[in-house]
């Protein structure tokens, strides 16, 4: 026989009791019980970039790469690559970007998805390159959220210990 | 639509599993309809967003189950932060096919059963895994950035128009457009004090909103919904049997949907395709839809008003429950629809035409009452807990088109005095897919 967890009103004591024992009974305002488990989750994929493995690749190269439509009539080009053409279909073929740009929106991101929360406050910004038809989101570092505007130059830097990771890359202001 | 439910939408739900919530929304829905009894519902649509959320593979079976649906047919609908307006869709498509006479749409989400940045984590994975989530796995972020274009397209390059110092221009466009913007979450706050089922009815300021604390520039957190739990559901029936089960049914005029791409980067840079109120020259030499603005939304307000048979929508419409995640995706709304031109949504804003008249907001509203926006309070003030958002709307939409607010609000404030018809309009991760349902009284 086993004792029944402890009871608690505040729903933020049954967090903290699941953190230490794992179970608690929480009791609402209309004095109803509910048994609480904490019930851990976790796991690991086997994670295939596909199509898409070639700019992975590149980024580690210290070479920014992004596509452009086959079909000559089209011609469309991605900043973000795709491996076919979003407008006519047809297969595109991989293209070396400049690794200077313009930035066409940004944010500095104060919070972010729990695995992220470290890494704040940082910078997004969507890039826009000469001759490129569509644009590329990416962080943007060595700036702060007073300093940051449309339009503003920037370029890009890589890593030197890379991850295999859009992270890979990041854009700081052009001197 | 011949009747619906709503739990009222909480941060948790400890004493209900999501089972036992989306029976409470049943119960109320059949609660005074007599010949609505179990054996008359032909099958069911049922929605939730994230298994990761359940952690519960094929959940909604479990609803079917627990409702005593078995053996009729169901299909779970998904479809990101449009999954409640999409699956109303589904239901209306089984009724208007003829292949039931009565379908419930029920759908529920119970987002409190993780940290609420670990919530926002699961949210994330709702964009590109491979471009996009590693760089923060955080929705506000891409809506920040939006908002960010929206606010340099429409008042950067007109109010501000002739500042020569372009940051100087840019900052005072976006200290401009987050003023107008906490204007639309002082609206939803405060219709909200009005509706028993809101998670945060509030009495704010327009500074309160912008001295909340910064989530990502320039959002703060009053102008951004939260994690919910709740479900809703909505019965939709034949016109042929519809009057056996209320002497006030609505009709679902008009159905559409829209789709985008699921990055933000991959938008193109084209044009608007145009509503029968709006003539090319509206909008030339402006870039469509970039990131400024949600072509799915444009695209489904198209095909819904075609439906419904509307040319007008700021005329012929008298209401709008929108998805307002974001105040700055309401104003942003407001053009996709129609109801004032793309670069306008602003000034619609400060004109006060989507508030309600006979409220007090705080601020002038001078066309208070012109094209009330969200009158239940929306996301914002409701709270949003995804799969049974749309089906919210679609209640709330259906008790305004009844003339019943009052008697299922206990409160007659936001009860609008001859609505006719209105629109619901249900939105997915940054624009990657909107429904917009258009629901009109149908009894005299
Ligand atoms: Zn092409």
């Amino acid at each position: 026989m086993k004792a029944p967890p402890p009871t608690y009103s505040k729903f933020r004591d049954v967090q903290a009791e699941l953190a230490k024992s794992g179970a608690a009974i929480f009791r609402d305002a209309d004095g109803v019980d509910s048994l609480v488990i904490r019930y851990p989750y976790s796991i690991e994929y086997i994670h295939s970039y596909a199509q898409d493995s070639p700019f992975f690749l590149a980024l580690a190269e210290g070479r920014l790469r992004g596509s452009r439509c086959t079909k000559k009539r089209c011609a469309f080009v991605f900043a973000t690559p795709r491996s076919h053409c979003m407008v006519c279909g047809a297969p595109t073929e991989w293209i070396d970007l400049p690794t200077t740009g313009r930035i066409h929106s940004w944010t500095t991101c104060h919070f972010g998805g729990e695995a992220f929360l470290k890494e704040t406050p940082y910078n997004l910004a969507l890039v826009e390159f000469e001759g490129a038809d569509s644009v590329m989101l990416a962080r943007l570092k060595d700036a702060v959220e007073s300093e940051l505007y449309v339009g503003m130059p920037v370029e890009a830097r890589f890593d030197p210990n890379p991850k295999y990771s859009i992270t890979d890359v990041w854009f700081v202001p052009r001197k | 639509m011949v009747t619906g439910g709503v739990t009222k939408f909480a941060k948790a739900h400890p004493a209900m599993d999501f089972r036992l919530m989306v029976k409470r929304a049943y119960d109320y829905a059949l609660k005074g309809i007599p010949n609505l009894t179990p054996d008359r519902i032909d099958g069911t649509r049922i929605s939730y967003f994230s298994d990761h959320f359940s952690r519960q593979l094929k959940a909604a079976s479990m609803v079917q189950d627990y409702l005593g649906m078995n053996p009729k047919g169901s299909v779970r609908i998904e479809w990101g932060g449009a999954t409640g307006g999409e699956c109303f869709q589904a239901a209306y498509e089984a009724v208007a096919s003829g292949r039931m006479d009565v379908c419930l749409a029920a759908g529920y989400e119970t987002m409190s059963r993780v940290a609420t940045w670990k919530g926002n984590e699961f949210i994330a994975l709702a964009s590109d895994t491979n471009f996009d989530f590693p760089l923060g796995g955080f929705y506000t972020g891409y809506y920040a950035l939006m908002v960010v274009r929206h606010i340099y397209e429409y008042l950067r390059k007109t109010r501000f128009a002739h500042i020569a110092d372009e940051r100087e221009a840019q900052r005072l466009a976006i200290e401009e457009g987050t003023r107008i913007m906490s204007m639309v979450s002082v609206k939803n706050h405060r219709n909200a004090l009005h509706n028993p089922y809101a998670q945060y009815p509030k009495r704010l300021t327009v500074q309160d909103v912008l001295n909340s604390e910064m989530i990502s520039y320039p959002l703060t957190r009053e102008q951004i919904c939260t994690m919910s739990d709740g479900a809703a559901v909505a019965f939709l029936a034949s016109e042929s049997v519809a009057r056996e089960f209320t002497d006030k049914p609505v009709l679902v005029k008009g159905v559409g949907c829209g789709t985008d791409t699921m990055r933000l980067a991959d938008r193109p840079f084209g044009k608007v395709p145009l509503l029968p109120h709006e003539k090319p020259e509206d909008y030339a030499g402006l870039e469509y839809p970039g990131v400024h603005s949600f072509r799915a939304g444009r695209a489904a307000g198209i095909e819904a008003y075609r439906h419904a048979g509307i040319t007008h929508p700021n005329r012929e419409l008298d209401f709008i429950e929108l998805h307002d995640a974001y105040s700055s995706s309401e104003i942003q709304t407001y053009e996709d629809l129609g109801l004032c031109r793309y670069g306008e949504g602003y000034s619609f804003v400060e004109r006060g035409d989507p508030f309600l008249k006979g409220i007090d907001y705080g601020f002038p509203t001078p066309r208070a009452g012109a094209m009330p926006v969200n009158p239940s309070g929306g996301l914002i003030a409701c709270g949003h807990p995804v799969g049974a958002t749309g089906l919210m709307q679609g209640v709330f939409a259906f008790w305004q088109l009844q003339g019943t607010i009052r008697k299922h609000f206990g409160d007659g404030a936001l009860q609008l005095k001859g609505a006719k018809r209105g629109a619901i309009h249900s939105h997915a991760g940054t624009g990657s897919s909107v429904t917009v349902t258009v629901l009109e009284r149908g009894f005299r």
